[in-house]
């Protein structure tokens, strides 16, 4: 007897699976940078991460009655990108608890992949945050001033500091920013190469966006949210970031703060980011909006985390208003 | 060469696949011992039979006609012996009510005048479509005559031939196009006479080149003052052939919702119910048989196929050496929108335009997981509807609410299913949403 099922009969290769494992192999270099520039430690972190959240992932189905999906990579996603937004100085409790929360409470108890409405790894960060306040903002690591790459690189700056660039512009002003991290001019080099303190996956700007480039161009995500979100963070930072009107500095607001991560990996989750071009839109706007609200009105430095969160419930309300044009809806309207 | 013309939204690019039978010439399958003509072969009323238990009929008698609604009669594929008016299986409806007929395979094959149909009237050319028992065999099974009599308020001013042929495997019109040429484009001035317009254009994907030249070469032969033939290349994109869609990638013009394509003027016909309007037109030839792909990895041989109507698949599969042990899935009809059969008891009809013996290499039956809202079903959609929220919808009880999606307007052409990750059966959502869905 044959297999019988309705058509269509063929199908395309690609597989939730493929894709997350993609969007994986997309951050590890970056993660390799960054074990370059942190240490050994970002390693360990990254792996207690991951695994935690793919242990998580395994018992949280096996405890709720539902099939074991670990393999598709979504948990190992969520464990690299939980990993990517937590200080490389933490112990190794944090990432674990953090997968707790992220994978059990942000993602199996809302019902399983597919169902989460908020992005699980930066539900994980806002818990870290909310319950280690100190280590979550104050454990970085000094880039390794020995290490061979750096001291290639940085021989252009002249400080190294252990507190993160936007946190220090923000508490102490521009000033004191200059004179820790040099003039931006000097700076936007290596801010973009990743020799800087910051979480495990802010360090390098190039490889962030080259890896979004590659799953642009493997169609697995598209220019509009990132385009929308950075262009947004960039205009509003350049208009009220400085002093005056029009005297801020765009280029940094894009570089600093996560919000390339953000941009390409965090906002574009399918699950919690809209379907639509034009909801995905409004959608990039809104949280490049609410980042740079935070970071210039709200009481933390780096705002991207809470505006991706405060945006994520918003996505099938804006796939509502915006939904896809009809080919030819029927002569008279709908009934 | 000119552009290529295509629909603006959405549409996959499923593998080709038509190298297994492109270049193979269409072979006349031998005749085989019996035949079980289906009644129901077309959309309207089903055909009753006008002949008894025992009796002989030559090829090309009638043999059945509808009584009452719309419909086209039926005629004997093959000269033979009627043996049982009952039951055959049905790739659909699982049985259907058919004629079987013993076949003579010793009578001489019926000889086909030539007609000269150029002092004939519209109203004579539309009598002899309808008797010729024709219907759409590009799959949908419309009967012709009636697509030939546009209402009163909504002119026609061109015919499209749709040469498209964009599911994978076929290469049935592709070969008729080929060998037929002259046939194909003598047919479309027929029907353009019928219709009382001049303009025709035939849109044929961009992967039979072949096919192009020798049509464009026919078109022009034909072309003159009374009539414009003109080949249309489209670019290669499923669901080219959807009859919305192309008359979108050549017109311009976009048919409404429940609408027919005469309310933009327009009139589709396949290339190879083109050539069969021929047929029944210039040699009095009723729909009788039709070239059928025979295709894929689970088949020992490969080929273009001219079969009587009625023919079982077994008897094909006979003749093609039979099935490989790798093959999975038979599926009568393209890889996209085609059936799954179960039996090879199932006989041809007016409307088999394929028969694909799948293996699993080519199938994917990976289980499916829930949405994770990638939207990709959303670029692909033809139509523009949110194939993965009716999906959500069914899942969730919700069928009836699914209205609001367009779910009507839905042919199911499988792109959304094509590209879902989550392999979720979204067709199989869709059928279901349709079933329960207020209109």
């Amino acid at each position: 007897m044959w297999n019988v099922s309705v058509s269509p009969h063929v199908r395309s290769s690609e597989s939730v699976e493929k894709i997350m494992w993609t969007v994986v192999a997309c951050l590890v270099p970056p993660l390799l940078l960054s074990v370059f520039v942190f240490g050994i430690q970002v390693l360990l972190i990254t792996a207690v991460s991951v695994l935690s959240c793919m242990a998580v992932e395994a018992v949280s189905q096996k405890a709720l009655g539902r099939p074991i999906s670990v393999r598709d990579g979504s948990a190992a996603l969520t464990g690299i990108l939980l990993a990517f937004v937590i200080p490389p100085g933490v112990s190794f409790l944090i990432p674990a608890l953090g997968a707790v929360m992220a994978i059990y409470i942000g993602k199996h108890l809302l019902g399983g992949l597919g169902y989460n409405i908020f992005n699980p790894a930066l539900l994980g960060r806002s818990f870290l945050l909310a319950t280690f306040p100190v280590a979550m903002t104050s454990a970085w690591l000094p880039p390794m001033t020995d290490g061979g790459l750096f001291a290639y690189f940085a021989a252009g700056i002249d400080g190294v500091s252990t507190a993160t660039p936007l946190a220090v512009m923000k508490e102490q002003g521009m000033e004191a920013f200059r004179q820790m991290f040099g003039a931006p001019s000097e700076i936007y080099g290596s801010f973009f190469l990743g020799l800087r303190p910051g979480c495990i996956g802010e360090t390098s700007g190039l490889l962030i966006v080259l890896g979004g480039l590659y799953l642009m161009y493997r169609r697995y995500i598209t220019w509009h949210i990132p385009v929308s979100l950075l262009g947004t963070i960039a205009l509003l930072s350049w208009l009220f970031g400085g002093e005056s009107l029009f005297g801020g500095d765009p280029l940094l607001a894009v570089l600093t703060g996560g919000a390339l991560l953000g941009a390409f990996y965090m906002a574009t989750d399918y699950v919690t980011s809209p379907s639509g071009k034009t909801a995905q839109l409004v959608y990039g706007a809104g949280i490049g909006a609410l980042t740079v609200l935070i970071r210039l009105k709200g009481g933390y430095p780096e705002g991207i985390c809470y505006a991706i969160l405060l945006m994520n419930p918003l996505s099938s309300v804006l796939d509502g208003w915006f939904k896809p044009k009809r080919f030819a809806p029927p002569v008279g309207g709908e009934k | 060469m000119a552009p290529t013309l295509t629909f603006p939204k959405g549409g996959v690019h499923p593998p080709e696949s038509k190298k297994l039978t492109e270049k193979l010439l269409v072979e006349v399958m031998p005749l085989p011992a019996e035949l079980e003509i289906i009644l129901g072969q077309h959309i309207g009323a089903p055909c009753t039979p006008t002949v008894g238990k025992r009796a002989e009929v030559r090829e090309g008698d009638l043999v059945a006609e509808v009584k009452k609604g719309l419909g086209v009669p039926l005629h004997a594929p093959a000269a033979g012996t009627v043996k049982a008016i009952g039951k055959s299986s049905h790739p659909i409806r699982v049985s259907a009510p058919s004629i079987t007929l013993t076949v003579n395979r010793d009578a001489p094959p019926r000889e086909w005048g030539v007609a000269d149909w150029h002092h004939l009237d519209g109203q004579a050319l539309l009598k002899k479509v309808h008797d010729g028992g024709l219907v759409g065999i590009g799959g949908a099974g419309f009967p012709t005559h009636v697509k030939l009599k546009p209402p009163a308020d909504n002119p026609v001013d061109t015919l499209l031939l749709n040469g498209a042929e964009c599911e994978p495997y076929i290469t049935a019109d592709h070969r008729v196009m080929l060998e037929h040429s002259a046939e194909v484009v003598e047919g479309a001035r027929i029907l353009l006479k019928i219709l009382g317009i001049s303009e025709c254009y035939i849109g044929i994907e961009n992967n039979k080149p072949d096919a192009i030249r020798s049509m464009t070469e026919a078109a022009q032969a034909a072309s003159g003052a009374d009539c414009r033939i003109q080949v249309m290349t489209l670019e290669v994109k499923y669901p080219q052939g959807s009859e919305k869609q192309l008359i979108e990638a050549i017109t311009g013009r976009r048919v409404p919702a429940m609408a027919l394509p005469s309310s933009v003027g327009v009139v589709v016909h396949n290339v190879s119910t083109t050539k069969a309007v021929r047929d029944a037109v210039v040699l009095d030839k009723p729909l009788i048989e039709k070239v059928v792909t025979v295709s894929g990895r689970g088949i020992n041989r490969p080929t273009n196929l001219l079969v009587k109507v009625g023919t079982k698949l077994s008897d094909i599969v006979e003749h093609c050496g039979g099935t490989r042990p790798e093959l999975a899935r038979v599926v009568m009809g393209g890889p996209m929108m085609g059936f799954a059969v179960s039996s090879l008891a199932i006989p041809v009809t007016k409307t088999t335009s394929s028969i694909l013996f799948l293996s699993d290499d080519e199938l994917d039956t990976r289980p499916l997981s829930a949405c994770i809202r990638c939207g990709w079903c959303l670029e692909a959609c033809p139509m523009g509807l949110e194939p993965k929220e009716i999906g959500i919808y069914v899942e969730a009880h919700r069928a009836e609410d699914t209205g609001q999606f367009g779910v009507f307007e839905c042919f199911e052409c499988g792109s959304c299913a094509y590209v879902c990750p989550a392999k979720r059966p979204l067709v199989q959502f869709i059928r279901l949403a349709k079933m329960k869905a207020k209109r």
